[in-house]
């Protein structure tokens, strides 16, 4: 096996688009569950929302790519409110019921032959990402070090990591503004501060679309960077991955999702290769698994990992336990 | 907290073993050939498909479910050739335009595949009589490509010839098959609905406790096993997995104490390890039983049912019946409604909680168990029916009233209704849709559901 080449391809993925898509979707998890203790477990209906925004409004009705943005962006607040108004005043389980609810009815609406007209069906729609591309700054491939980097790469990067960076800082600065503050004594003991007299439902309500944007955001990257906006990519999965990366990084912290989407995709990537490299020397015998399964490993290891992380480390890497206390109101 | 990592330990060790001991025959990266099969906007059930790849190998068979859906995983990307079986075409539909069409599948994709059930248009030749009880062969190869591939054209042919008088009582047979599907989703609900009552625990892995049962009767019965004896061992098998599961996992983690929400997310983890093991035991495709999974319906009055559809509704029946002669007659019952009231009081009058919660887990899973097998039969098996089913059930609870057994099975019968009498207005791919969306609108003016008390639940 030719480990130089595994760990060379992995590293690339610390830094990839994956791990930019996944951690722009924990960010705005983090908003919602890190800080205000909310269950979202939707994330994946609003970057759908986000990609079908570009992708409808350009390729569907031939209409500006910058309006496609604004309408991405506006279906995520739109869904957030449409989510929220019946939820958020009930037990914290009902809003979970209620958004995976809702990220199955985008997903099986999007694939739907009646919305094909629309939508695209199963296959999805492509031939948006065209105006983006053309904004493309990057004429020549960079190379830095062993990596090689194409022009369309590199802008997604470019465009993806200041993404990252803008939604970090903005949920540094909101985390230590009195706001982020409600936000916090929300998800310690929403009765006292509704007792201090604070609207708690508008607060949680802001916590919801704020966070939703950000999944918004990361739809579209991911749409962009593929060229396609295919409902299946964004199933359940993609939410629970997008947790499990949350509270490996730490829950509640400012880095902590993107520390984990880092982490996990350069570990998916290298159990991957390693798997299919192990495979194709025979280290593994062909009837326990053949390269196909590796998928099926990889959501194995997700599960583990979520379980072990919660019972033992539940602050995740960079998390404070005394910050966390994770319990339902 | 040593005693934890024991069992997880052991958990791992399982976990392991199996991984060991399994065959590996999954397809993960997931290109896939699926469609709809409907005939006069009615889905069509039991239709055998096969994909073979473009050197003729064949890759996989699938059949079709109660919902006219069917599945069948590709290896990878390339030209394939979808045959429909018309020998197995049920008795009421004509035939099939054309029975064989090719493909290409793309990298990742999950390609339709529409056959168009109804009289070939082409040649006009054969028009079946209604009272045809044999199958027809497909139509001639050169049939219109129409509905191939295309995702839209899935409207059938609308055969005047053909069920003429079944179309007046569809919403009967409709109703029928609502019916059944509900009264399976309230056995599958039961445990979830206790769970949740006695420990306040969401469990986003019931869906794979369906699931448990449902791959459980499917390998007893490939080992050889009768579907009816699969099927009871596999409801005892599901009723041991979940007192394990309850001792081992769930027990030591309330005991540790770990808060409802962590419980909830190490649910989720459970959940794919399951459902991903499963993909890995029997691979990607839909797998059917050797028995009951097609039969002729019998005519009943104005609408067609099998006597396997009769027997398992009858046996449901029983069941729910039972539990709730259980939950208000024996002592047993009442502990679990005490515990599901108020833990503190009910162990300070001393009422064993830890075997009371026990107990619901057992009862829970095996009656999720024997559900799969009911659902694996009319749909058969596949390893995302746990995830498919499990947001049916949360708006079956949800809708009854989280929390409460009557509550589980009363809206379990109400969204089973309503999601098949919906397809009379809602195209049938969207019918789970649907109902997501009513549960989305119930929560909104009665969040207590149906039958829950009103009371302040936020």
């Amino acid at each position: 096996m030719d480990w130089g080449s595994i760990f060379e391809l992995s590293l690339r993925e610390l830094i990839g688009v994956q791990a930019i898509v996944f951690a722009l979707a924990a960010i705005g998890i983090n908003v919602q569950f890190g800080y205000t203790g909310l269950l979202n477990f939707g994330q994946a209906a609003f970057a759908a929302v986000g990609g079908y925004g570009i992708a409808v409004i350009v390729t569907t009705y031939d209409m500006s790519f910058w309006l496609g943005l604004v309408v991405g962006i506006a279906g995520a607040v739109v869904l957030a409110l449409l989510l929220g108004i019946p939820t958020l005043r009930l037990r914290a389980d009902y809003l979970a019921i209620v958004t995976i609810a809702a990220s199955e009815i985008v997903r099986l609406v999007g694939r739907s032959a009646w919305g094909r007209d629309v939508f695209g069906g199963s296959d999805g729609i492509t031939g948006f990402s065209n105006d983006f591309y053309d904004l493309n700054p990057f004429s020549e491939p960079l190379e830095l070090g062993p990596f090689e980097f194409r022009e369309r790469v590199l802008w997604v990067l470019a465009v993806g990591w200041t993404l990252v960076a803008i939604c970090t800082l903005v949920v540094f600065l909101l985390m230590r503004s009195p706001w982020g503050r409600v936000l916090k004594g929300i998800r310690e003991d929403e009765d006292a501060v509704r007792s201090l007299g604070k609207n708690v439902y508008a607060y949680k309500m802001q916590s919801l679309v704020i966070g939703g944007v950000m999944g918004a955001l990361a739809g579209m990257v991911y749409s962009l960077f593929q060229g396609a906006m295919q409902p299946d990519v964004y199933a359940t999965n993609f939410t629970f991955f997008a947790y499990a990366i949350l509270i490996l990084g730490g829950a509640a912290t400012v880095f902590g999702p993107v520390l984990g989407a880092m982490i996990v995709w350069f570990s998916f990537q290298f159990i991957d290769l390693a798997l299919r490299g192990a495979i194709g020397q025979g280290y593994i015998p062909d009837w326990l698994m053949d390269s196909n399964d590796t998928g099926a490993v990889r959501f194995m290891l997700t599960g583990v990992v979520l379980i072990l992380l919660l019972v033992f480390r539940p602050q995740g890497i960079l998390g404070d336990r005394r910050e966390i206390a994770l319990d339902a109101r | 907290m040593q005693k934890l990592a024991r069992c997880l330990g052991a958990l791992l060790a399982v976990l392991a073993a199996v991984l060991l001991a399994a065959p590996a025959a999954a397809q993960g990266s997931g290109e896939t050939v699926h469609g709809t099969l409907t005939y006069q906007d009615a889905p069509v059930e039991g239709v055998t498909i096969t994909v073979s790849s473009a050197d003729g190998e064949e890759v996989g068979t699938a059949t079709t479910a109660a919902d006219g859906t069917w599945e069948v995983p590709v290896p990878g990307p390339g030209d394939y050739a979808v045959v429909l079986d018309a020998a197995t075409l049920p008795s009421t539909a004509p035939g099939v335009a054309r029975d064989t069409i090719e493909t290409t599948v793309n990298p990742q994709q999950r390609k339709v595949v529409l056959f168009r059930v109804g009289t070939p248009e082409s040649g006009g030749g054969e028009q079946p009589a209604p009272s045809q009880t044999a199958p027809s062969e497909g139509g001639e190869g050169e049939a219109p490509g129409a509905g191939t591939e295309s995702g839209g054209g899935a409207e059938a042919e609308a055969g005047d010839d053909v069920t003429a008088t079944a179309g007046n009582n569809r919403f009967l047979q409709l109703l029928i098959s609502g019916v059944r599907f509900g009264l399976i989703l309230g056995l599958a609900g039961l445990g979830l609905s206790l769970v949740f009552g006695t420990t306040g625990l969401t469990n986003f892995a019931h869906g794979e406790l369906i699931l448990f049962g449902a791959v459980a009767a499917l390998l007893l019965n490939q080992a050889g096993m009768p579907v009816l004896l699969a099927a009871l061992l596999a409801a005892v098998l599901s009723g041991v997995f979940g007192w394990g599961q309850d001792r081992g996992f769930w027990r030591p983690l309330r005991k540790k104490p770990t808060g409802l929400i962590a419980l909830m997310i190490i649910s989720i983890g459970v959940s794919l390890i399951l459902r991903y093991l499963t993909q890995f035991i029997i691979g990607g495709g839909r797998e059917t039983y050797d028995q009951y999974t097609y039969q002729d319906p019998i005519s009943i009055g104005p609408v067609f049912v099998t006597t396997r559809d009769l027997v398992i509704m009858g046996i449901c029946l029983v069941l729910l019946a039972g539990v709730a002669l259980a939950l208000t007659r024996t002592r047993m019952g009442k502990a679990i409604r005490a515990v599901a009231d108020n833990p503190a009081l009910a162990a300070a009058s001393g009422i064993n909680v830890d075997r009371v919660i026990t107990t619901v887990w057992t009862a829970g899973t095996a009656l999720a168990g024997l559900s799969g097998v009911f659902f694996g039969m009319i749909q058969g098996v596949d390893y995302l029916m746990g995830m498919r089913v499990l947001l049916l059930v949360f708006a079956a609870t949800v809708l009854g009233g989280l929390g409460t057994a009557w509550g589980a099975m009363v809206g379990a019968l109400v969204v089973g209704v309503f999601i098949e009498v919906s397809s009379y207005v809602v195209p049938s791919e969207l019918k789970t849709a649907g109902v997501l969306v009513v549960l989305i609108l119930i929560l909104l003016f009665r969040p207590q559901g149906i039958l829950g008390r009103r009371e302040r639940v936020g």
